[in-house]
C-alpha cells in the first residue's frame, strides 16, 4: 500500500490555488509523484477543492493516462498504432507477457517491477514497432530484443 | 407569438426551451430517453431526432425553435434511426421484462414496442457489474442502465449531492459512486429522485411489498398502517384518476380490502409535530438560542445535515418526523398486541429513517416497514382491486381526526404554513386565505417572507430540493440573510414530488399541489391545535411524550 504524503498534496494544491478547474494538472502532478493516483490522495483532494468522490473518480477514470492502480517500477508502453501493428507489435507484447509472467488485465507483475500498457500511438511510426520504458524509447523491437531488455532490467535490479 | 410547423400542424410558441417542448405543448409526443424538463439538456440518446424540409436530421432536445421552422417527427428515415438506436440500446440492456419491477413503466420497453423493434441482430453485451443492494432506499442494477445520465444530472443539478457520476469512457462507461463504492457508502441521502427519473429498471425503489404480504398473511400479527398526507394525491394517477382530487377515502378502503387491521392518517401526527415544533421554536426564540431553527420532518434533509452540515445539527428541530411520532403512538396504543407497524410514504428516504437506531424505543422499532406510494399501488394491483371505483372509508379511531394543517405537510411550505396557522391562531377560511398570501405558497425553489406574530416580525424561508437548500444555507452562513425559521424538503415541490411517488411531470406535480389544498379545504378543522384527538394522544403518552416524540441525532458523523 502506497503511503500518501499529504503535505506534498497540500503543496500541489497550493500551487493551483485549490482551483476546481485545475483538477487535471493537479492529478497529473500527483501521478508524476506516485506513478498512479492513490485513492487516499484523491479523496483528500476532493475534500479540499469541494468536489465529490464520484466526480473526481469520473475524471480520473475518463482519461487513459490516469491510473488508479499501483504501477510497477518500470512502466512499459507497447505501441499498437497502425505502423507498429503491421510490424507485429502483438508479438512483442506477447513476449513481454510471457517473460514477466503477466496476463492481459494485470496492472503490475508479481515482483512489482513491471507494468505493461498497450497504447494507441507513441508518434514514432518510423521506428515501428516501438516501446517505451519509463519514457525511454526503444525502437524496432522484436520479441527477442524485448526478452533481453527485461532480463537486463532484472539484472540491474539485482545488483 | 412565433409559429412553427410540426408534422403539418401549425404550432405557436413563446420562449420554448427547445423543439421538443414546443411539440409537447402541442400534444405531439417525440420519444426521448435522456431529456427531462427540470434538468440540463444532454442530447445523448438521439431518439428525439426530427427531420427538416431539406432532409437534415437533428435532435429536437438541442434544437432551438425558430419562427417559421418546418419539421417532421415521424418520417421513414427517423423511424429507421430510432429502430436502430433502440436495437443498440436493447443489446446493452439486460432485458428481463417479465420479472422486472419496472415492466409496464419502462420507457425503453415502451419505445421498443412503439417502434416495432422485433428482433435484435447484435450480440447481447450488457454491463456485468453486480446489483448494488446496499442502500435501504434504492436498488441499482447497472446491467439495465442505458447511460442516459438523468440520474447523474438529477443528483447534481437538483440535489447537489453528486453521489453518482459517469465513470470510465466510451463503451466501458458506467454510472458509479466514487471509487466504485456502493450507494450505502456514498453521500447518497436516499431521496430517490434518481429512481424517479430513471427510464429503465436501472435505479429502482427497494421493493418491500413481499414483507407486507407476509405480515398481512400472518394471522398472529395485527397490521397497523399509517398513510402520509402526500400519498392521497399521488396514488390516484396509477389508476388513471386525476392528480388534483385527493383519494384518502379510497386508500383506506383499499387497505381494508388488502387485510390491514388498523388504518390511520399520518396527518394527525403532523398536527402533533406542529404543536411540538411550535413550542420548541417559541422556546428557542424566547431563550435567544441560535436561529434559524430548521425543520426535521424530511429524512433526506437530516441525512444531508449529517453528511454536509454537522455543525447545524443543534439548530435542527428535535421533533421526530410525523411518521416516527405515529409509530410511537401505535406502539403505545397497542402495547399488549403484536402489531406490525407500517407507514405508507411518498418517500424512499423514510425506508432508511425507519431503520435508524434513534427510532428504536424500548428495544423495538417504531416503524417496522415503510412502503412507498408506488409499492402500495402495486399491492392494490396485485390484489386485483379496482381502485378507481372504490367507495370511501374513514380511518380508525381513536386516531381518526386530523386538521388541514396536518394535510398540507405534503407540499413545500406546508409545515411552515401549519406553524403560522398555529402561531397566529388562524382557524377560519378568511384568516387562512390571508396567510396564503404572505408568500408561503407556491412551487418556487426558495421562498423568503416575513410575518408578524404579536410584537415580533418573523423572517421565514422555505426551500425544496437540496441544491436550493445549499444556496439558502450559503446565504445564511455568509450572514447575507437571517431567518428565524427555515423549512427544508429534499424533494422538488416537497413530499408530493417524493421519490416514492409515481413519476410525474411538473404539470402533474402542480396538480398534486392543488390537490393537497383541496384536501385541506375539505377539512372542517384547519389549525393543528383544534385537533380533538391531541388531548387523548398526550394522555396516552403520559410522561413519555418528550422521550417518544423527540429525537436527538448525533451532532457529528462518526469519523
Amino acid at each position: 500500500m502506497t503511503k500518501v504524503d499529504f503535505k506534498l498534496i497540500d503543496s500541489i494544491l497550493e500551487k493551483y490555488g485549490c482551483d476546481k478547474s485545475k483538477i487535471i494538472p493537479i492529478m497529473q502532478e500527483i501521478q508524476a509523484e506516485y506513478k498512479f493516483l492513490p485513492e487516499a490522495a484523491l479523496m483528500y483532494v476532493a475534500d479540499k477543492i469541494g468536489e465529490t468522490y464520484a466526480e473526481l473518480y469520473g475524471v480520473a477514470t475518463f482519461y487513459k493516462d490516469f491510473s488508479l492502480n499501483e504501477k510497477g517500477k518500470y512502466v512499459i508502453k507497447v505501441c499498437n498504432g497502425t505502423a507498429c501493428h503491421v510490424r507485429k507489435s502483438d508479438d512483442v507484447q506477447e513476449a513481454l507477457y510471457e517473460i514477466t509472467g503477466m496476463k492481459p488485465g494485470d496492472y503490475i507483475s508479481a515482483d512489482g517491477l513491471f507494468t505493461i500498457e498497450r497504447v494507441a500511438c507513441l508518434g514514432a511510426c518510423g521506428l515501428a514497432p516501438v516501446c517505451t520504458v519509463n519514457g525511454v524509447v526503444h525502437p524496432q523491437m522484436t520479441p527477442d530484443k524485448m526478452r533481453a531488455l527485461i532480463m537486463d532490467l532484472r539484472e540491474a535490479e539485482r545488483s | 407569438m412565433k409559429r412553427m410547423i410540426i408534422d403539418g400542424i401549425s404550432c405557436e410558441f413563446e420562449n420554448a426551451r427547445n423543439v421538443l417542448e414546443v411539440a409537447k405543448q402541442n400534444h405531439i409526443d417525440i420519444p426521448s430517453l435522456c431529456y427531462c424538463e427540470s434538468l440540463s439538456v444532454y442530447g445523448g440518446c438521439r431518439l428525439c431526432v426530427v427531420e427538416n424540409e431539406r432532409g437534415a436530421v437533428e435532435a429536437a432536445c438541442t434544437m432551438v425553435p425558430k419562427d417559421g421552422m418546418v419539421i417532421r417527427t415521424n418520417t421513414a428515415k427517423l423511424r429507421k434511426h430510432r429502430q436502430m438506436i433502440l436495437e443498440l440500446l436493447l443489446v446493452s440492456h439486460r432485458s428481463e421484462c417479465t420479472t422486472c419491477d419496472k415492466s409496464g413503466k419502462c420507457k425503453l420497453q415502451e419505445y421498443a414496442k412503439r417502434y416495432g423493434v422485433k428482433d435484435v441482430r447484435f450480440p447481447i453485451n450488457y454491463c456485468k457489474e453486480p446489483i448494488d443492494n446496499s442502500s435501504d432506499c434504492i436498488v441499482r442494477d447497472p446491467s439495465k442502465c442505458i447511460l442516459c445520465g438523468k440520474c447523474v444530472r438529477m443528483c447534481a443539478e437538483i440535489q447537489n449531492v453528486r453521489a453518482i457520476d459517469i465513470a470510465n469512457r466510451g463503451s466501458s462507461s458506467i454510472v458509479s459512486c466514487g471509487f466504485g463504492r456502493k450507494l450505502a457508502d456514498s453521500d447518497c441521502v436516499g431521496c430517490g429522485q434518481c429512481a424517479a427519473v430513471c427510464p429503465t429498471g436501472a435505479l429502482m425503489i427497494k421493493n418491500e411489498v413481499s414483507e407486507m404480504w407476509k405480515a398481512i398473511y400472518n394471522s398472529s400479527k395485527s397490521v397497523a398502517v399509517q398513510v402520509a398526507p402526500a400519498v392521497r394525491v399521488g396514488i390516484a394517477e396509477e389508476f388513471g384518476l386525476p392528480a388534483d382530487v385527493p383519494v384518502m377515502g379510497k386508500i383506506v378502503t383499499a387497505l381494508r380490502m388488502l387485510g390491514v387491521d388498523y388504518i390511520f392518517d399520518t396527518s394527525l401526527t403532523a398536527d402533533l409535530t406542529i404543536m411540538e415544533e411550535s413550542a420548541e421554536f417559541m422556546e428557542k426564540l424566547k431563550n435567544g438560542d441560535k436561529l434559524p431553527m430548521f425543520t426535521s420532518c424530511c429524512p433526506a434533509w437530516i441525512k444531508r445535515v449529517e453528511n454536509k452540515y454537522p455543525h447545524l445539527m443543534p439548530q435542527v428541530s428535535t421533533c421526530g418526523s410525523p411518521m416516527e411520532m405515529f409509530g410511537a403512538l401505535i406502539r403505545q396504543q397497542y402495547a399488549d398486541e403484536d402489531v406490525f407497524s407500517v407507514a405508507v410514504m411518498p418517500c424512499t428516504a423514510k425506508k432508511a429513517e425507519a431503520k435508524r437506531p434513534e427510532l428504536i424505543k424500548d428495544d423495538e422499532r417504531l416503524v417496522d416497514l415503510v412502503l412507498t406510494t408506488q409499492e402500495l399501488a402495486r399491492m392494490i394491483d396485485e390484489a386485483g382491486i379496482d381502485f378507481a371505483h372504490l367507495p370511501d372509508s374513514e380511518p380508525d379511531s381513536p386516531f381518526n381526526t386530523y386538521t388541514g394543517a396536518g394535510v398540507i405537510f405534503g407540499v413545500t411550505g406546508g409545515v411552515t404554513e401549519a406553524v403560522i396557522r398555529h402561531v397566529l391562531g388562524a382557524t377560519t377560511d378568511e384568516s387562512i386565505c390571508k396567510i396564503a398570501e404572505c408568500g408561503v405558497r407556491g412551487l418556487e425553489g426558495i421562498k423568503a417572507f416575513e410575518i408578524t406574530a404579536g410584537d415580533v416580525q418573523l423572517k421565514i424561508a422555505v426551500a425544496n430540493g437540496l441544491a436550493n437548500a445549499d444556496k439558502l444555507i450559503e446565504k445564511i452562513e455568509s450572514g447575507e440573510e437571517f431567518f428565524h425559521f427555515v423549512e427544508i424538503m429534499a424533494c422538488p415541490n416537497g413530499c408530493i414530488g417524493g421519490g416514492g411517488q409515481p413519476s410525474a411531470c411538473q404539470v402533474r406535480k402542480a396538480e398534486r399541489y392543488e390537490g393537497i389544498f383541496v384536501a385541506d379545504s375539505e377539512c372542517s378543522l384547519r389549525s393543528s391545535e383544534q385537533n380533538p384527538a391531541l388531548d387523548g394522544v398526550y394522555k396516552l403518552l403520559r410522561n413519555r411524550a418528550h422521550d417518544l416524540l423527540h429525537v436527538h441525532y448525533p451532532d457529528h458523523k462518526a469519523e
